[in-house]
């Protein structure tokens, strides 16, 4: 049926059923069943890897559910890819948008959805002036035909934004929009979004920010670990309702910190800046401390870690390793001061994939195991099992490809290599990431026997869980700030998410 | 060059349950490698040769002629470990011809021998400093800044040299005429640098980092291992090495122009992926390379013995060459788990 | 931001400027240089690359290379001077489309090649741009084809003007200049090369049909080195396996790349190249004049393509630095 004859007889335009999508083993979206109306902005609220994002990217054609139907003004329907999401009137519009950075905003919009021949001729001057009249419509003032190369993030939004409406798309859904948008961007954004409701089309609001939801949204629906937990109009939660909602799952108490003696300053950073990533970050990690660094994606953290160690160093402030202030400008300079940073990406930056287990364990200690150059296997070897054995990585082989083994003992096998430089200070990104119950038991038993033994450890991760059960304290990062420096013993799932989640800049 | 638009950091990545997949038997690691593709086409070629044209399998007649083949093979060997830190070289031919030239012009000016010798490695390690100057710092793609000082450079060599040949003195010729065992000088270098390569990318640290930037340089930079000063090091080596096979070569010629090794690039990165060496770098090996060299001789020389004409000859390398590489990262492909 | 627009127009502003003033330098030693009879051989000089260069330069936006056709150029001439060799009575203008199709064979089987075996296509041309000049020698016996052999009315297309004082080698260059002028910015197909250039992780996911697109591009090189083939023949009146297109990629990725094109892909003009051909052609014809001996020539354009990379470079770099401090957070 068509829209209106949908809307006049209350059918949902999306409704979905029992939607489940588990990549590999690991099930991430869980019988989600969801009914999406026309003409109305409806937010999507859940903490990192609740289940929001890969739901939204099934809507849109990026992935294709596991198990579960979904239909179309009550007919069922079938999004195997991006364009048949487009066809059927679905857009995404992502937190960064894709475009072609070198074509013009005009060609941006239109560039795959007129239909006709190839060598048809491109209409450029009906092209640009329908560019500008969308432009226009959304009070936007960006010259279309410039480049998309250039164009602040917020304009690009706006375009996708365009593309949307000269698709005519009846459904949008916008993953994080706001978090690069100054308080008048999204003003504007936001007098969009209600235009576009008020036309009867539906918009999907993906956001953290609980005072932006409240103020834009008139239903709200809570992810938590891969299942729905709640739909409701906005107006019959309060703030604390959805916290609780979002993030309220029995505490699992992997182990109680050990009483450890903590000791003199290993690492002080004090105002360190990087513009456009971070600013003023300042703090100190104890040895035998767990120094927690918690926050949303996108506050920065990993930036600080990458500016800590070297890898893309900051642009001022200074930092000091047991007391001597020290200037690092490359990974190899932080390993002789005794820092390790064990990375967040392990596919991208941490392992070799074709190369042997052995080969990726000792890969950061040289001098080690060829200290005149040539390397002693010998020595290799026994550094490898011994490594193999503390840290019980299951393998086939010290020589066979680490891309073999399972995310988790390729995992522990980065830890062992860092662990070989017998760093003072640890600095670990996200390294339960990716890895199942019964491995992350036994990494949380690992960190804290590193901080027993005296090391001062830096612990970014995204799960509250993890950081409420290791850290003596925890930081908070939001929007490129320290927002907070919380102690063990204030620390609770509601404080850490109060700090991270963004301050109001919204006039209601 | 790509953009990253599609994944999203709260999905989990790698996501496993499972232990690590079994080792594959031993026999597998072994025999199914690239290598295994040049062995096999070095014992078919010979035996397909020897029906067809019986004198190329004369082991004397290989060994002297693959003295023409050495220069190139010497620079292919250090070319093989340009490749598998992730870059490419296609100047080395031109350098050679630039370094020889200007070897050769000295010489006849009268600078004494070991002056002329520093002059020539010395010029050939300024060629190497400018490639990996463009690639490494500059960042430029290594393929397309090669192409450019591959034509730079041999026209450096033109106008210097313009058409004329440049005699070397009656002493310093010959070089391929003195044997060693019945083996031609040339061959025995050739054979000594891959030993010497071999056991670089073998048995030290070095080798190891050469594989470990070219197989991820991301993760090479994070665990300390400094890239840039490798990858430096190798374009001034096989720079350097351009000069010696320079050396090398025209001393078997007695002559130099500027059109020394015309072409040599196809035939030094044919031999390397020939040799099994992966062109997206991380994988390779110099006994590959070595041996896809003496095979490469022995199939000109067969062409030749048939006279085909050079242009025929490079037909094939041409065909050659693709289908090595697809034949490569097909078996590196299956691999890969 | 009008900023970025004015780099762009500052290039061919740019080279058009580096034209005028070499022109004039080169006109004040040697005033000969400024002659009007000067200028047409100059302009001579330069319709086969224009022609091959077009090409060049749509597969370059589409973030590919061919390396491959001064081979193509060569295979191109020597199949169809054999054709009008051995059968002398063929109407002279077929050997237009012989030339121009199997160009375009080659280029497919070029294109075919990359996008099946997800090749590098600087590696696969490398590859076939000596496949293809060994075929030329095979399949001439690696003879040259002489003047008689070259059908009269080809060779007059070179010679004098039929109506104004161009002959017609210069306005079928002209005429292949403008009509890519006209694919590149006025065709659907025009605009998807430059699309899969700029982004090519997102063309599929905005319905444009990569592979097609690409064994296109691919194919018009090809047909284009084949046209300037029987282009050559017009104007040399012979075709030469061993000389005919030789090392003629390199003159022609010169002119592309000092014509603004991105070997990032993404990025060119065909006013850019065009100039970019105009000024090789100064420089080779200046260089006669000035005694420097056509040697150096090789060494030039070498030094070209350096300089124009690392222009490029580091115009790319200002440009994703913009982005960057755009996208900033409240720091």
């Amino acid at each position: 049926m068509t829209d209106a004859a949908a809307a006049a007889s209350e059918t949902p335009l999306i409704a979905a059923r029992g939607i489940s999508k588990s990549f590999a083993a690991i099930e991430v979206l869980r019988d989600v069943d969801l009914d999406l109306k026309h003409g109305e902005i409806h937010a999507l609220l859940g903490e990192n890897g609740a289940g929001k994002s890969t739901f939204a990217k099934i809507l849109a054609g990026v992935h294709r559910p596991s198990r579960g139907t979904l239909a179309l003004n009550g007919t069922p329907v079938e999004v195997p890819n991006p364009i048949a999401a487009q066809k059927l009137g679905i857009t995404l519009i992502h937190q960064e948008p894709i475009s072609f950075p070198d074509l013009s905003v005009a060609e941006n919009l239109v560039l795959g959805r007129t239909g006709g021949s190839p060598l048809g001729g491109v209409p450029w001057v009906e092209m640009t002036r329908e560019a500008r009249r969308l432009m226009d419509l959304l009070g936007v003032k960006i010259d279309v035909t410039r480049p998309m190369r250039g164009l602040s993030i917020a304009d690009q939004q706006m375009v996708e934004i365009a593309r949307a409406l000269a698709s005519d798309s009846r459904l949008i859904i916008m993953d994080e929009p706001t978090a690069p948008l100054t308080p008048k961007e999204v003003e504007t954004l936001f007098t969009i979004a209600r235009r576009l409701r008020d036309e009867g089309r539906t918009i999907v609001f993906i956001s953290h920010r609980l005072e932006e939801v409240r103020v834009l949204c008139d239903r709200v629906t809570i992810f938590r670990d891969g299942n729905k937990i709640a739909t409701e109009t906005i107006g019959n939660l309060t703030d604390a309702d959805i916290i609780r909602l979002m993030i309220g799952r029995p505490l699992r108490e992997f182990l109680h910190k050990t009483r450890t003696s903590i000791g003199d300053v290993a690492l002080k950073v004090d105002n360190l800046t990087s513009p456009g990533l971070f600013a003023d970050i300042s703090f100190e990690v104890r040895k035998g401390e767990i120094v927690g660094l918690g926050g949303l994606v996108g506050a920065g953290r990993t930036d600080v870690a990458r500016a800590l160690f070297g890898v893309a160093p900051a642009a001022s402030g200074t930092v000091a390793i047991d007391g001597k202030t020290v200037s690092i400008r490359q990974p190899s300079q932080a390993i002789d001061l005794g820092l390790a940073y064990v990375s967040e990406d392990r596919a991208v930056s941490g392992i070799f994939r074709t190369l042997s287990v052995e080969e990726n364990i000792t890969a950061a200690v040289p001098k080690q195991i060829a200290p005149g150059g040539v390397i002693r296997r010998a020595v290799e070897k026994a550094l490898a099992s011994d490594s193999v054995r503390k840290l019980r990585i299951r393998l086939a082989s010290l020589r066979q490809p680490i891309g073999e083994l399972s995310g988790g003992n390729q995992q522990k096998a980065i830890l062992a290599r860092w662990l070989l430089t017998d760093p003072s200070v640890l600095i670990l990104d996200e390294p339960t990431r990716g890895i199942d119950i019964g491995v992350k038991a036994e990494f949380y038993e690992m960190i804290g026997e590193l901080a027993a033994s005296g090391r001062a450890i830096l612990l970014i991760s995204s799960e509250l869980p993890e950081l409420l059960a290791l850290c003596d304290r925890v930081l908070v990062m939001s929007e490129g700030r320290l927002t907070a420096n919380i102690p063990r013993a204030d620390a609770t799932q509601e404080s850490i998410m109060h700090a991270a989640v963004p301050r109001t800049r919204v006039a209601a | 060059m790509t953009t990253e638009p599609m994944t999203s950091p709260s999905e989990p990545i790698t996501p496993s349950v499972t232990d690590a997949a079994p080792a594959r038997p031993l026999w597998q690691v072994i025999l199914i490698r690239p290598v295994m593709m040049t062995v096999v086409l070095l014992i078919l070629e010979p035996i397909v040769a020897s029906i067809f044209w019986p004198q190329s399998i004369d082991l004397q007649y290989i060994l002297s002629t693959f003295t023409l083949t050495a220069p190139l093979a010497l620079m292919a060997l250090v070319l093989t470990l340009v490749i598998i830190s992730g870059e490419i070289d296609l100047s080395p031919a031109s350098s050679m011809a630039l370094t020889a030239c200007v070897f050769a012009a000295v010489l006849q000016a009268g600078l004494p021998f070991p002056l002329a010798v520093v002059v020539c490695i010395g010029l050939g390690f300024v060629l190497g400093l400018f490639n990996a100057f463009l690639v490494v710092y500059l960042r430029l793609p290594s393929l397309i800044a090669t192409i450019g000082t591959l034509t730079f450079y041999r026209g450096l060599a033109q106008v210097l040299a313009g058409d004329a040949s440049i005699k070397f003195p009656e002493w310093y010729q010959g070089l391929n005429l003195v044997t060693v065992l019945g083996i031609p000088v040339p061959d025995l270098i050739v054979t000594l640098a891959a030993i010497l390569l071999a056991l670089l990318l073998s048995a030290t640290i070095f080798g190891r980092q050469i594989y470990q930037t070219g197989t991820n340089e991301i993760a090479a930079q994070h665990a300390g291992i400094r890239t840039r000063l490798i990858k430096t090091a190798l374009f001034v080596t096989l720079g350097v090495v351009s000069a010696l096979a320079g050396m090398m070569f025209t001393s078997q010629l007695g002559t130099v122009r500027y059109d020394l090794g015309l072409g040599g690039e196809l035939q030094m990165v044919l031999m390397a992926m020939l040799g099994g060496t992966y062109i997206f770098g991380g994988r390779g090996s110099i006994l590959g390379t070595f041996l896809a060299a003496w095979l490469l001789s022995i199939m000109t020389n067969a062409m030749n013995t048939a006279s085909w004409l050079p242009a025929t000859q490079f037909c094939l390398l041409g065909v050659l060459l693709i289908v090595s590489i697809i034949i490569t990262n097909f078996i590196y492909s299956r691999t890969q788990r | 931001m009008n900023a970025l627009k004015t780099i762009l127009l500052r290039r061919e502003m740019g080279i058009l400027v580096v034209i005028i003033l070499f022109c004039l330098a080169v006109g004040i030693v040697k005033p000969r240089f400024l002659a009007l009879d000067n200028f047409r051989t100059m302009l001579m000089l330069v319709p086969l690359i224009m022609i091959v260069a077009m090409g060049q330069m749509l597969v370059i936006i589409a973030r590919h290379v061919d390396l491959s056709v001064g081979s193509t150029l060569g295979f191109a001439a020597m199949m169809t001077a054999l054709m009008f060799k051995t059968a002398p009575d063929i109407p002279w203008y077929l050997g237009f489309l012989v030339a121009i199709g199997i160009g375009a064979v080659l280029g497919f089987m070029n294109g075919l090649t990359v996008i099946v075996f997800r090749l590098p296509a600087i590696i696969v041309t490398l590859g076939t741009l000596y496949l293809y000049r060994g075929l030329t020698f095979i399949a001439s016996g690696a003879k040259q084809i002489d003047r008689q052999f070259i059908p009269g009315p080809l060779k007059a297309m070179s010679a004098n003007a039929p109506n104004f004082w161009f002959p017609w080698i210069l306005i079928i260059a002209l005429a292949v200049v403008l009509i890519t002028y006209w694919f590149a910015n006025h065709s659907r197909l025009g605009r998807q090369i430059y699309a899969i250039g700029s982004n090519p992780v997102a063309a599929p996911l905005r319905g444009i049909p990569v592979t097609a697109v690409t064994l296109t591009v691919f194919s018009i090189s090809g047909a284009l080195a084949g046209l300037a083939g029987i282009m050559y023949a017009s104007r040399w009146g012979f075709v030469n396996p061993s000389n005919t297109g030789w090392g003629f990629e390199f003159q022609v990725i010169a002119a592309v790349v000092i014509g603004g094109v991105s070997i990032n892909g993404g990025v060119g003009s065909v006013l850019g190249v065009v100039l970019g051909v105009l000024l090789l052609g100064c420089v080779s014809s200046a260089l006669p004049l000035l005694g420097i001996p056509g040697t150096v020539q090789s060494a030039i354009y070498g030094l070209v393509i350096i300089v124009a990379l690392v222009i490029d470079q580091s115009v790319r770099e200002r440009g994703i630095q913009a982005l960057t401090t755009a996208r900033g957070a409240r720091t």
